[in-house]
């Protein structure tokens, strides 16, 4: 029997010719990742536990993105814990205000994480690195704060799915709609424990934005990760990018699955996520009748230059609707800056919309765009569970960037086409 | 432990457990006040030492965040029951030491307000109005070796020492 992506790489970071899904295994972590709000519970840990040394300072990252620039007296004082231990422990990869970004828009952009690795991180959403090709989970403060020590993490080997996409992309449709069309079918827990695994056609085609979106909603499957094998497009992406040597993985032709799953995107028409569940999905011609007051067009999902180049094409000479704030949030400041230079951000500015520096804000109800008892906003992040963005008596719809700009034209949620 | 349930649904999200409104701290104490807050707004105030959740399907689904399973544990509540747990709230869970039992079976005979009795050494699951007892499997070696030596921290400390 062959062994999957996801099988070889943990085989390969425990230091074994294979590994079995079911299997217990420490494994070695090549970067280990935390932020403002996981990273202070984890440098606490650290130190209660009376340790000394971090395994490597070279193999942790520490990215104040999520209450930054700091929101309030208590999100300064966790950024001030993740500054001093950064700097008491020599860590090569801390970056301040001004200097990063959306963790997981920054990571692979500064080619800090590559094909290959193993990636734990103390943010669900560290499953976006699989797009790299990368082996890359979510885990908790404790976990990070003993690979911090030991740059070893417990791991069970998970079981894979293989999801099938097939025939051409049709026009406003992206990673986003992809993702969304899988976790509708299989539900917000249908990968749970295991491994997605991306490929198809459709997949070859789609630029490393697209796919780093993709990806970032694995755990909204439930999934321990998502991966695409490396290609040309990888190979690219990390072209004067990558900081270390890289390493491409792929499936063998006989890796076994626990199931496959085979759409057919030739058709498939942006999708939409009904609150409160990211499985709750539509077609957005079945929700065009809903009013909305806020959008938000940004976060680890779809903060990136592909995402605001699509915005911006529709939102170009436009009006953003006298009842709606729409919010446009760069990942990262690269983003930022190739977006200035392209005068995407002229365009939002001229459509009345709202320019943030990076920072997750508002995707966690954190701040930069709160919303108010009842009020519903249509957003291309990652969750719309209850309260996600503020009042637990608010809703968030979820969509991809093309959607997010059309509707906040209109004011309701909108097929792009109707637009432009 | 034994203790009264508080019953909820499947998909409980960690933005329900704890709104990402109150991870502007790492203080349990301040955490624990908000616990389970967007799914039962009065919880923090009703819960007593010793009282068990019970979820359903997949709890604990969303975000990585630690403050979930710490501010369950710090609101006293001294075990929690589901049909099944997300993963990182159940890596969560074991690496702090909350103690948590997947038992679908007892799971659908509770009612909320039931007292139940758990074993997590047999992995049993006793209903104190009905007498029933539920088995289920107990955890893998690998995290009853974690769970022994008081959360992960301690794994690592002794694993060290080695």
């Amino acid at each position: 029997m062959g062994m999957t992506i996801t099988e070889k790489i943990i085989a390969a970071h425990c230091g074994r010719e294979r590994v079995k899904p079911g299997e217990f295994v420490y494994a070695n972590v090549d970067i280990a990742l935390g932020n403002d709000i996981t990273a202070p519970l984890a440098i606490q840990e650290f130190e209660a536990a009376g340790l000394k040394r971090v395994f490597d300072p070279e193999r942790i990252a520490l990215i104040p993105d999520h209450f930054t620039p700091n929101k309030d007296i208590k999100s300064a004082q966790q950024c001030q814990v993740l500054r001093r231990f950064a700097h008491a422990h020599g860590l090569k990869h801390y970056y301040d205000a001004g200097r990063c970004g959306v963790e997981h828009a920054f990571l692979p952009e500064q080619g800090i994480v590559v094909p290959g690795d193993l990636v734990i991180g103390a943010d669900s959403h560290t499953c976006t690195y699989g797009a790299l090709g990368a082996f890359a989970t979510g885990v908790g403060s404790t976990d990070l704060a003993a690979v911090m020590a030991t740059g070893k993490v417990w791991l069970r080997v998970p079981s894979s799915l293989k999801f099938n996409y097939n025939g051409a992309m049709p026009k406003w449709i992206g990673g986003k709609d992809l993702v969304l069309l899988a976790i509708g079918k299989i539900g917000v827990d249908g990968a749970r424990y295991q491994s997605m695994e991306i490929c198809g056609e459709a997949i070859e085609f789609l630029n490393m934005d697209e796919r780093l979106a993709l990806c970032n909603m694995a755990i909204e499957a439930g999934a321990k990760n998502g991966i695409i094998a490396p290609d040309q497009t990888t190979v690219d992406y990390e072209e004067n990018r990558a900081q270390r040597p890289f390493k491409k993985y792929a499936s063998d032709p006989n890796a076994a699955y626990t199931k496959t799953y085979d759409f057919d995107v030739s058709n498939l028409e942006p999708l939409v996520a009904l609150p409160h569940l990211p499985e709750n999905v539509k077609p957005v011609r079945e929700c065009k009748d809903i009013r909305i007051d806020q959008v938000v067009i940004g976060s680890c999902t779809n903060g990136r230059i592909t995402d605001l180049r699509t915005a911006a094409q529709i939102l170009d000479g436009r009006k953003v609707a006298p009842s709606v704030r729409l919010i446009v949030i760069p990942a990262t400041q690269e983003i930022y800056l190739q977006a200035m230079r392209e005068g995407l951000l002229e365009i939002f500015v001229n459509a009345e919309a709202v320019v943030s520096t990076p920072t997750c804000g508002p995707c966690l109800g954190g701040h930069m765009g709160i919303l108010a008892e009842g009020e519903r906003a249509l957003s291309t992040t990652n969750r719309n569970f209850v309260g996600r963005m503020g009042h637990p008596k608010s809703e968030v719809y979820l969509c991809n960037p093309a959607v997010a700009a059309a509707s906040a034209i209109t004011g309701h949620i909108t097929h792009p086409d109707e637009v432009l | 432990m034994k203790g009264k349930c508080w019953k909820f649904g499947d998909h409980v999200d960690t933005d329900q457990i704890i709104p990402a409104r109150y991870l502007n701290t790492i203080n349990a104490a301040e955490l624990a006040a908000h616990c389970m807050e967007d799914a039962d707004a009065g919880f923090a105030k009703k819960v007593k030492q010793g009282d068990i959740i019970v979820g359903g399907d997949n709890f604990g689904c969303g975000s990585s965040r630690e403050h979930a399973p710490l501010c369950i544990k710090a609101a006293g509540v001294s075990c929690v029951l589901a049909n099944s747990f997300a993963r990182i709230f159940f890596r969560n869970a074991i690496n702090i030491g909350l103690p948590i039992l997947e038992c679908p079976e007892a799971v659908a005979a509770i009612k909320e307000g039931d007292e139940v009795e758990v074993d997590l050494e047999k992995g049993s699951v006793k209903h104190l109005g009905t007498g029933k007892v539920y088995n289920t499997t107990p955890f893998p070696k690998e995290l009853r070796e974690i769970i022994a030596a008081g959360g992960l921290m301690n794994y690592v400390k002794t694993v060290a020492a080695k």
